[in-house]
C-alpha cells in the first residue's frame, strides 16, 4: 500500500468521523482546561511523575472505567446489530472490528488494569509495607499499560482497527488476509502494555515476599494477598509466551517471515496453540484476584473469618498449576487425535474441583454468620450462583466430542461471559464499593448501589442466558447477521434488552459517584464497614507512607483482633520514614514507548530507530542517576497523622 | 585477596566465553540438524544457569528458596507446554 493510504481507515462511515470529531475536541477541551485553571504543573508533579502505589492505583482505576465505556459502547453496538435478522446497522467490516476491539480492550485494557489497580492499591496496606518493592518500576508499568491502551484505542480512526478476533488467529492475521494495519496495532499495543503486566507481576512477588509486616507469615497472609502472589507467579510464567508469539507475529506481518503462514515451512496452528498457552492462564490471572476479593468482601460481612483459610490457599496453587495444563481446550476441533484431546478434557473438569472447593468455603464463611447486605456483599452473594452455572457449561464445553457441536457458537460466548462478568466484572465493582471510602473518604450510595446490583445481574441474565439456546440452536459467533428462517431473532432481541438494562446499570454507577461526591458525609472515620485486615487500620486518606509505625502481625485478621482481644497493633516507637522520589523518567520512557509503537505500526523505519535509541538512551541515563529517596521527619509524621484523623500509635 | 578476585564470578566468565565458543561452532562444522540443535539447546540452557547464579547471585541470600522455588515451577511449566504442544502437534496429529 502507498504510504498515506495505510492511515485511513478502510471503510469509513459517518460513526467514524464523528468519533474523529470527538476525540479531536476532548482533546483540545482537556489541553485548554489544564491550561484555564493552570492545572498542568499539579498533574505533572502529582500524577504523572508519581511512584506511589495508591495514586498509580487509582490511575489504573480511571483507566479501567474508562476502558470498560469503550468496551461496553462495543458492545451495545454489536447486540444492537444482531437485535434483529438481516440487520443492516453495521457492515460486515464494521462488525468484525467491533467485536475485536471488544475482546481486546476487555480483557487486556479493563480487566487487566481493573485488578492491578486493586494489587496496586491494597496489597501494600494489607501486608503493612510502604510502598511496593520497585516503585519506579511500577510506574513504568503503568505508563506502558497506559501507551499500550491509547495505541489500541486510535486505531479506529487512524487506519482501521484489527479485525481478525482477539484471538487474532494466523493465517486470517497475516498480511494475506488482513491487509490494514489494524492487527499490527493489535501486535504492538498488546506487546508494549504486555512488558508492563510482566514488570507488574515481578514487582509484586518481590513485594509480597520481602516486604510483608513483622509477624506475617505466608500462612498469615490475607486471601487478597495470597491470590495476588498465585496470579502474579502465573503472570510471571505465560507472559513471556505472549511476547514471543507477538513478537513473531509482528515479524511475520513487517518482515514477511514465515512463522505462522501456512507455506513455507510456517505453522499457523502454532499461533494458536501459543496464543493460549498464555491466553487462558490469563483468565485465571483475572480470575484469582477476583476470588480474593470476594473472599475479604464474604468475611467481613458475614462477621467470621473466612472458613478453611488452608484449602483456599491450597486450591488456589493448585489452580495455578492445572491452568496451564489445560490450554488445549481452546481448539479441540484442530485435528490432533482423540488421546490429546481427551487428556486435555480430563485437566479442564480437574480444575472444577479446586474451584469447588473454593464456592463451598465461602458458603461455610457464611454459614451462621451475621451477615450484613450490602452493596459489595450483594455482589458477593449473586456471583456465587451466577458463577457456578457458567462453571457448569465449562465442564460441558470441556467435553471434547461435544465440543464438536458447541465450539464457534453463540454458546461458548455465553459461557465465558458467565463467567467473566459475574467472576471479574463483580468481583470489580464490589471491590470498588468495598475499598471506595478507603480510597477517596466517603461511601458510595447504598441505594443507588442496590439498584445497580440488581439491574445489572437482570440484564446480565437477560442478555447471555438466551444465547446459550441459540448456540446449540447452532448460532455461529463472530457472524454479522443471520436470517430470519433461523429463528434467532426473537432471542437475540431479548439478548438486546438485557445489554440495555447492563447499560443502564453502568451509566447509574457514574451517577452513583456523582450523587455520592455531591451528598456522601464525610466524617465515616477509617473503618467504614468494620473490618478485619490490615489496609482499614490506617488514617483515611491513606498518608503517602500508609502505616505511621509498621505494625505488628499475629494472625489472618491483625486489625479485628486488635479491635476485639486487645492484640498491639502499633508497638514500636515513631521514627523518621525513608520514602521513595518521584520521577519523571517513567512517563518519558513510556512516552517514547508510544512512538515505537505507533511508527512500528506505520512501519515509518527511521522514527523506529531515533525512538529505540530514545528508550535505550532512558535506560542508560537511569543507570547512572543516584536517587536514593528522601527522609520523612518525626514532626512531620506527627504533622500528618493529626491532620488526617488522628494519631494511631 | 578474596575480594580482590573473586574466583566464582571470573571462572563463570570464562565458562560462559567457552559455552559461546561451542555454540558458534556450530555455525563452522558441517553438523546434521539434530545435533546441531542439541549443542544449541544444551549451551543455552548451561548459559542461562551460570547467568542466574554466578552473576545474579541466586542462592546467596535467605530468601533463595522462593528464588528457586520459582524457577523451578518455570522449567516445570515450561516443560509442560513443550511437551503438550508435541502430544498436540507431532505425537497426536
Amino acid at each position: 500500500m502507498e504510504f498515506f493510504e495505510r492511515f485511513a481507515v478502510p471503510h469509513p462511515s459517518p460513526a467514524i468521523y464523528a468519533s474523529m470529531v470527538v476525540i479531536g475536541l476532548s482533546v483540545i477541551a482537556i489541553i485548554a482546561g489544564l491550561t484555564y485553571f493552570k492545572k498542568w504543573g499539579y498533574l505533572w508533579r502529582e500524577w504523572l511523575t508519581t511512584v506511589d502505589h495508591k495514586r498509580i492505583g487509582l490511575m489504573y482505576l480511571i483507566s479501567a472505567l474508562l476502558m470498560l465505556f469503550r468496551g461496553g459502547v462495543d458492545a451495545i453496538m454489536m447486540r444492537a446489530q444482531l437485535s434483529a435478522p438481516d440487520n443492516k446497522l453495521l457492515d460486515a467490516q464494521h462488525y468484525n472490528e467491533i467485536f475485536t476491539t471488544h475482546g481486546v480492550v476487555m480483557i487486556i485494557f479493563m480487566a487487566m488494569p481493573f485488578i492491578f489497580a486493586f494489587m496496586n492499591y491494597v496489597v501494600p496496606l494489607q501486608i503493612g509495607a510502604r510502598d511496593v518493592a520497585f516503585p519506579r518500576l511500577n510506574a513504568i508499568s503503568f505508563w506502558l499499560f497506559f501507551m499500550g491502551a491509547m495505541l489500541f484505542n486510535i486505531s479506529f480512526v487512524l487506519g482501521g482497527s484489527p479485525d481478525a478476533g482477539w484471538t487474532s488467529y494466523f493465517p486470517l492475521a497475516g498480511t494475506e488476509f488482513s491487509e490494514s494495519v489494524g492487527t499490527n496495532y493489535y501486535m504492538i499495543a498488546i506487546q508494549i502494555s504486555g512488558l508492563g503486566s510482566l514488570m507488574t507481576g515481578i514487582n509484586m512477588i518481590t513485594t509480597i515476599i520481602k516486604m510483608r509486616a513483622p509477624g506475617m507469615t505466608l500462612m498469615k497472609m490475607p486471601m487478597f494477598t495470597w491470590s495476588t502472589l498465585v496470579a502474579n507467579l502465573i503472570i510471571v510464567t505465560v507472559f513471556p509466551v505472549l511476547t514471543v508469539a507477538l513478537t513473531m507475529g509482528t515479524m511475520d506481518r513487517l518482515f514477511a517471515t514465515n512463522f505462522f503462514t501456512s507455506t513455507n515451512g510456517g505453522m499457523d496452528m502454532l499461533w494458536a496453540n501459543l496464543f493460549w498457552v498464555w491466553g487462558h492462564p490469563e483468565v485465571y490471572i483475572l480470575i484469582l484476584p477476583a476470588f480474593g476479593i470476594y473472599s475479604e468482601i464474604i468475611s467481613t460481612f458475614s462477621s467470621k473469618n473466612l472458613y478453611g483459610y488452608k484449602s483456599m490457599v491450597a486450591s488456589m496453587v493448585i489452580i495455578s498449576v492445572l491452568s496451564c495444563l489445560v490450554w488445549a481446550h481452546h481448539f479441540f476441533t484442530m485435528g490432533q487425535g482423540a488421546a490429546a484431546n481427551s487428556f486435555f478434557s480430563i485437566t479442564t473438569m480437574a480444575i472444577a474441583v479446586p474451584t469447588g472447593v473454593k464456592i463451598f468455603n465461602w458458603l461455610f464463611t457464611m454459614w451462621k454468620g451475621k451477615i450484613r447486605f450490602t452493596v459489595p456483599m450483594l455482589y458477593s452473594v449473586g456471583f456465587i450462583p451466577l458463577f457456578t452455572i457458567g462453571g457448569v457449561t465449562g465442564v460441558m464445553l470441556a467435553m471434547s466430542a461435544a465440543d464438536y457441536q458447541y465450539h464457534n457458537t453463540m454458546f461458548l460466548v455465553a459461557h465465558f461471559h458467565n463467567t467473566i462478568i459475574p467472576g471479574v466484572v463483580f468481583a470489580m465493582l464490589a471491590g470498588l464499593t468495598y475499598y471506595w471510602p478507603k480510597m477517596f473518604g466517603f461511601m458510595l450510595n447504598e441505594r443507588i448501589g442496590k439498584w445497580t446490583f440488581w439491574l445489572l445481574s437482570i440484564g446480565f441474565v437477560l442478555a447471555f442466558f438466551p444465547m446459550y439456546i441459540t448456540g446449540l440452536d447452532g448460532q455461529a459467533r463472530r457472524m454479522y447477521t443471520y436470517s430470519e428462517a433461523t429463528g434467532f431473532g426473537a432471542l437475540n432481541m431479548l439478548s438486546f434488552v438485557g445489554a440495555g438494562i447492563m447499560a443502564i446499570a453502568f451509566a447509574l454507577i457514574v451517577y452513583n459517584v456523582y450523587y455520592s461526591i455531591r451528598y456522601s458525609p464525610r466524617n465515616i472515620g477509617s473503618d467504614p464497614w468494620d473490618a478485619r485486615t490490615l489496609e482499614w487500620a490506617t488514617n483515611t486518606p491513606v498518608p503517602e507512607y500508609n502505616f505511621a509505625v509498621t505494625p505488628q502481625v499475629n494472625s489472618i485478621q491483625p486489625f479485628w483482633d486488635s479491635k476485639k482481644k486487645g492484640h498491639v497493633l502499633f508497638p514500636a516507637k515513631l521514627d523518621k520514614i525513608h520514602m521513595p522520589n518521584n520521577s519523571g523518567m517513567p512517563f518519558i520512557l513510556c512516552s517514547i514507548f508510544f512512538v515505537w509503537g505507533f511508527s512500528f505500526v506505520f512501519a515509518i523505519w527511521p522514527l523506529v530507530i531515533l525512538s529505540t535509541i530514545g528508550i535505550f538512551a532512558c535506560l542508560a541515563l537511569r543507570s547512572f542517576e543516584k536517587d536514593h529517596g528522601r527522609y520523612i521527619s518525626v514532626e512531620e509524621i506527627i504533622e500528618t497523622e493529626e491532620k488526617t484523623g488522628g494519631a494511631k500509635l | 585477596m578474596k575480594e580482590l578476585f573473586p574466583v566464582k564470578q571470573v571462572m563463570g566468565f570464562v565458562f560462559s566465553l567457552i559455552f559461546t565458543a561451542i555454540a558458534l561452532s556450530v555455525y563452522f562444522f558441517d553438523l546434521s540438524f539434530a545435533a546441531g540443535l542439541t549443542i544449541l539447546i544444551v549451551t543455552a540452557f548451561i548459559q542461562a544457569i551460570l547467568q542466574l547464579v554466578v552473576f545474579m547471585h541466586a542462592g546467596e541470600t535467605k530468601d533463595k528458596w522462593a528464588i528457586y522455588g520459582n524457577v523451578y515451577f518455570m522449567i516445570f511449566i515450561g516443560l509442560i507446554t513443550i511437551f503438550g504442544t508435541l502430544f498436540l502437534f507431532i505425537w497426536d496429529m
